[in-house]
């Protein structure tokens, strides 16, 4: 299937597919998700581990419809597209570090690439030095892919495989059902809800979940990865993808300036630090990390719906990720980095290095 | 003429490839095997930005892209 029969792939596809996404995200603020996090991959899946307990911090715990509809959007898109397949294989124990380590980094700085370019687009200049930092950790990667990095060739799996990320998100769904929030209270059947903070403000359920239904569903067709825009572009001088982010910054920008949500500047951002050495190298990490696995965390989820149990892998890595980012002390906070979170960007560099350095082919 | 399996490999590897093959080559026609759309729209994206035709056969994990030197 080339990319003359799937519109959505071509760069006026891609376009389109970007400015869908950034406007989307700014209605989903303006419904009721935190401010400039209309959907943030790492926040939401963070939020995700805390409604489940696996972690404790009672201000970020929230079952967010929106990583279920991502995941499920790609899943519908590649069913009907042919383009489900159950695969994996490829070095998964490294895909589960590197969805960690990448978590880990993206915590440190506050949110993953699209809620990098959704701070930006609110006017949170932050986001400027964590851009550039995820942008340098994508250079970084590729030297290692000019000198031959690969995690070796996937191949295909046995047909329910490629089903398990779908169920499970499935299953998450059937528990935020199950147990809706009940006014005042922490806790609802198993799952763990804020009462105040970013996890007490979500939009409705309905608005969530279809509207990131919709978003995983073009952004499967398209392609759409933030990682993939720096990457190609370092590579092979290839504005493809880049031309989308820009596209989804363009969107989210316009669509905030008409809903009175563009603040501009640095300090008392929402959800957000001025730390920028701790902004830079958090993204220089998650950047490296993410270029490594083959794709940003938004795109993890649309592989894992085509049926990519390595995807998979990396997005049960990223929740773990979360977990351990707030048990040990490693996410930051609106004041600046969390305690061990300088520790964790040392360590994390290190093994995303070592990874990226060893992994070469042989042939 | 060369053939290159890029089967398995993700994103950016199978257009890695194809490009080495293109830009260090001698030969005027590459052919590469691939297993997903994706790799197809990428290589094809790559090869032509890079003045080559592309004419794409197959189906599903067995699709073979012919890169020719125009």
């Amino acid at each position: 299937m080339s990319s003359k029969t799937n519109p959505f792939a071509t760069t006026i596809g891609v376009v389109c597919v970007g400015l869908t996404v950034g406007i989307l995200a700014a209605i989903l603020q303006k419904l009721g998700n935190p401010p400039n996090m209309g959907i943030c991959v790492a926040c939401f899946e963070r939020d995700i581990a805390g409604a489940l307990g696996l972690h404790q911090v009672a201000i970020v715990r929230y079952l967010r419809p929106e990583i279920i509809g991502l995941c499920l959007g790609a899943f519908f898109a590649a069913l009907l597209s042919g383009e489900f397949r159950p695969r994996g294989g490829s070095s998964p124990i490294l895909r589960f570090m590197l969805g960690m380590f990448g978590m880990a980094g993206a915590l440190v700085f506050l949110g993953c690439p699209w809620r990098a370019l959704f701070r930006l687009g609110g006017g949170d200049m932050n986001a400027l030095t964590g851009l550039a930092g995820f942008a340098a950790g994508i250079y970084i990667a590729t030297f290692f892919f000019r000198a031959g990095f690969s995690l070796e060739s996937g191949k295909s799996q046995p047909s329910p495989a490629g089903y398990v990320l779908p169920l499970i998100m499935l299953a998450l769904l059937a528990l935020r059902l199950l147990y809706p929030q009940i006014d005042g209270a922490e806790q609802s059947g198993v799952l763990f809800y804020s009462l105040k903070g970013p996890g007490a403000s979500h939009a409705p359920l309905l608005a969530s979940l279809g509207i990131a239904l919709v978003i995983g569903f073009l952004a499967q067709r398209s392609r759409f990865c933030s990682m993939g825009a720096f990457r190609d572009f370092f590579l092979f001088r290839q504005t493809h993808l880049l031309w989308g982010v820009l596209a989804l910054l363009a969107g989210i920008f316009c669509a905030n300036l008409l809903l009175g949500q563009f603040h501009p500047g640095f300090a008392g951002q929402p959800v957000a630090h001025d730390k920028h050495i701790w902004n830079f190298l958090g993204m220089t990490m998650a950047g490296l990390a993410f270029a490594l696995a083959g794709g940003c965390p938004g795109r993890q989820l649309f592989m894992s719906g085509e049926g990519d149990t390595d995807a998979g892998i990396f997005v049960l890595g990223m929740i773990v990720g979360a977990a351990l980012s707030h048990n040990l002390g490693l996410a930051s906070s609106g004041a600046g980095a969390g305690p061990n979170g300088p520790i964790a960007v040392a360590v994390g560099m290190v093994v995303l290095l070592g990874i990226g350095f060893f992994c070469r082919r042989k042939s | 003429m060369r053939t290159i399996d890029a089967r398995g490999l993700s994103c950016p590897q199978p257009v890695f490839l194809a490009l080495e093959a293109i830009k260090t080559g001698k030969d005027s026609v590459v052919e590469i095997r691939v297993d997903n759309a994706v790799a197809v729209e990428n290589v094809t994206r790559a090869a032509t930005s890079s003045g080559w035709s592309v004419a794409v056969a197959g189906a599903g994990e067995e699709m073979l892209l012919t890169l020719a030197r125009q």
